[in-house]
């Protein structure tokens, strides 16, 4: 399946460039600061119907009366909301003339992780004369997928085409006022992605962010919504490896998962934002609110490989509200350098027989913090209902820190919790033992690492985890020895 | 193959090797005896390169001084040591961990990886030899393995790498007599005119099984007696007091 889809996206990216970029969009830049008017404008240009503008508005009034929540352990200077472009969706990047003008650290990277000149250019924003011809890109996968029923667009266009399931879904699993950060996603969001996968349909082929591209810069606040009706399947990738770099500092994304009655959803991350310089500056603020919920029978399983961002809030969650529902949350998260975690999960267990898993694996390197945050929630409904969390730190070097906030809330007394946690460091005793058997440290690391990773990695679609291993490999270089 | 000359090591400040000599030729058993905390594990690890101790003196290997490399360079010269305490290493299979290092040595001598047939070929004869479980190969390395099993483990990952110098470290502590018997079929297979073993060891028992040319006593960071086997058991007969009033009367 995979080679099939490398096989088209060659084929795509060595056809002729057909569709330029519209010169509209250039000017397309709203001023700086957010109020209604702002929030009006991005609605029109979007050309919404009504009741998205209202849905905006209602969630702009309520978030100015919000504050943002200061429990996270990680340390930042206050943003100053006023300070931004809130239409940055189609703000053009800056071209360059060529690979020259790029950072030539960032290149070798690029190197490392085997993307091609093309993709090179594409990511660091050169002009390319080549590029991918997203429109039919998402042509080809559409019919194919079209046949089955299944839709995967824009969350633009869904809104325009599929307004009742919008209506009906948007902000039913993470509700407009959520949190502070999901609010104001709910004010300003730009665009997005929208899945809906048919009764009984499985589908055939894992759903990318990455073959989509259909729109540039739509990631500072995006919001996805993948719905499986019942009996049905879907596997979705978020993300890519290469190193994202973007002007807008500040990142709000909201993603919601329904799974209907005996549905699967498996949604993998792989989140590799700027983390900013090795002294800690610039880089993205990356607040995510992203949560499923799961109806009878039916199975969320969340797979995050977290090495970007200079500040990541993000807690994948599930809502196990239908009896027999599976809940599940695979993380690998890297910090290094002066890099901030936050991250974790919420398993709620609501139904009878629910079933969650937690596996968490911090690694944390440099002057970094790192920390999982965890809620098991267990109503009083929830008969036999089961948690178990594994949270492992793994420390390299003196200078980092790691920290692990599990909460535990039980209100029926058949459920049964287990909780597992260990912090270790990467022992110099290891290194020195594969050093000893002809292994350098550079590789030693790696090796140690993957092992520490893999009961999460093998979560993913295989290409994707060669990739993230890869990917922790760089994160990592030159963290000890 | 190998000349130590007045080697001295220490850590932070603390001396623990105080000049050591030592000459081990192609073909050749050494054996060095003495008691706990005498440095015998330091000088091993000095040998292997662990860069917490900070050595001087030469160590001549096969034409270079080891003192100068790093211990994956070391390791692909032929310095293989068997570990007192083997390490855990979580998540990595003991297969992945024997095909990576197989083939980092060979990457260092400008060789191609190993195919993966004569890799396997190679597991299931070297296994065989330390009677190793086959099922081993697939857990990670270490990681709940047994005392005597982590024992094997390494003699079996000696004999995968083929070292031209063996240095065994306590290997025999902990065994029973069966698995003894059998590290020492495993060493005594794998020697051969062009290789040498440095055993490291507490108890003249291993002695029975391996036969050393030579055995030293290490004795506060110096070697104060060489002898050939008979040495070994008049030690265990008379202890290293005595020895230990000779070196102090010197
Ligand atoms: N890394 C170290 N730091 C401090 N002291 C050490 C270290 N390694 C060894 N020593 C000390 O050096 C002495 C010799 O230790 P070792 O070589 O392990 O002896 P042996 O193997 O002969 O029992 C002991 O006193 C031990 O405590
Ligand atoms: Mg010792």
């Amino acid at each position: 399946m995979a080679n099939k889809e490398d096989a088209l996206l060659e084929e795509l990216t060595q056809q002729e460039y057909k569709y330029g970029f519209t010169t509209d969009i250039e000017s397309d830049l709203a001023p700086k600061g957010l109020n209604e008017d702002i929030i009006r404008l991005i609605s029109s240009k979007k050309e919404e119907p009504e009741w998205m503008l209202e849905f905006r508005l209602k969630a702009f009034e309520k978030w100015k009366k919000m504050e943002e929540p200061k429990w996270a352990h990680v340390n930042f200077p206050k943003v100053d909301f006023q300070d931004a472009h809130y239409y940055a969706a189609l703000k053009p990047k800056v071209e360059l003339d060529s690979l020259d003008e790029v950072d030539p650290e960032l290149l070798k990277t690029f190197e490392k992780l085997g993307i091609s000149i093309d993709e090179q250019k594409k990511l660091t924003g050169v002009a390319v004369d080549i590029v991918m011809d997203s429109v039919s890109v998402k042509t080809t996968f559409s019919d194919k997928l079209f046949e089955l029923g299944i839709i995967f667009c824009s969350f633009t266009e869904a809104i325009k085409k599929h307004p009742d399931l919008i209506k009906r879904y948007m902000g039913s699993v993470v509700p407009m006022t959520d949190n502070f950060y999901a609010t104001l996603n709910s004010a300003v969001f730009t665009d997005g992605s929208f899945c809906y996968i048919p009764k009984g349909v499985r589908c055939p082929m894992e759903l990318s962010t990455y073959f989509r591209i259909n729109e540039a810069n739509t990631g500072q606040f995006e919001r996805t919504l993948v719905i499986a009706d019942e009996g049905s399947y879907v596997s979705y990738l978020e993300g890519c490896t290469a190193p994202m770099r973007d002007e807008n500092q500040m990142h709000a994304a909201v993603v919601e998962l329904v799974a209907m009655k005996d549905a699967e959803i498996k949604y993998s991350t792989i989140q590799n934002w700027y983390p900013g310089d090795k002294n800690g500056k610039g880089g993205i603020y990356n607040f995510v609110t992203k949560r499923g919920i799961c109806h009878e029978s039916a199975k969320i399983s969340w797979t995050q490989v977290e090495t970007g961002s200079a500040v990541t809030w993000k807690y994948p969650s599930c809502i196990l509200k239908g009896d027999n529902s599976v809940g599940e949350f695979y993380s690998v998260a890297v910090t290094n350098h002066h890099q901030q975690a936050d991250t974790g999960t919420k398993m709620h267990h609501i139904g009878k027989n629910t079933k969650s898993i937690i596996i968490s694996k911090g690694i944390s390197a440099g002057k970094s913090n790192n920390s999982y945050r965890g809620l098991v929630k267990i109503n009083k409904g929830a008969t036999n209902a089961r948690n178990f969390s594994q949270c492992d730190s793994l420390l390299m070097g003196n200078d980092c820190g790691a920290h692990t906030f599990p909460y535990i809330e039980v209100k029926n007394k058949s459920s049964k919790v287990e909780h597992e946690a260990t912090t270790s460091k990467i022992g110099e005793d290891q290194i020195f033992y594969c050093n000893q058997r002809g292994i350098d440290t550079e590789q030693a690391v790696s090796l140690i690492v993957n092992g520490y990773t893999k009961e999460v990695l093998k979560q993913l679609p295989m290409e994707f985890a060669v990739e993230a291993q890869k990917l922790l490999e760089i994160s990592l270089e030159g963290s000890v020895g | 193959m190998l000349k130590i000359t007045d080697l001295k090591a220490k850590v932070e400040d603390k001396v623990i090797l105080r000049g050591i000599n030592l000459e081990v030729k192609l073909g050749e058993i050494h054996a060095i005896m003495g008691p706990n905390g005498s440095g015998k594990s330091t000088l091993a690890s000095v040998l292997a390169g662990k860069d917490s101790y900070e050595a001087e003196g030469t160590v001549e290997f096969l034409g270079q001084d080891l003192l100068d490399l790093d211990p994956e360079e070391r390791a692909a010269l032929g310095v293989f040591l068997a570990f007192q305490y083997p390490v855990e290493i979580p998540g990595v299979s003991n297969m992945n961990f024997l095909k990576t290092a197989i083939n980092s040595i060979r990457k260092q001598k400008g060789q191609d990886p190993m195919v993966a047939k004569e890799f396997l070929a190679r597991v299931k004869e070297k296994s065989a030899l330390v009677e190793l479980d086959a099922a081993l190969n697939s857990r990670s390395v270490n990681e709940g393995f047994s005392g005597g099993e982590k024992k094997r483990n390494e003699i079996f990952q000696m004999a995968m790498l083929e070292p031209k110098l063996g240095i065994l470290d306590e290997t025999d502590s902990g065994l029973d007599i069966d698995a003894l018997r059998i590290v020492a079929n495993g060493v005594n297979t794998l020697k051969n005119e062009d290789n040498a073993f440095i055993i490291i060891t507490h108890y003249q028992r291993l002695l029975d099984y391996i036969i050393p040319d030579f055995v030293h006593v290490l004795y506060n960071g110096k070697i104060i007696k060489s002898g050939d086997k008979e040495l070994a058991k008049e030690l265990e007969a008379k202890g290293y007091d005595w020895l230990k009033e000779e070196a102090e009367a010197v």
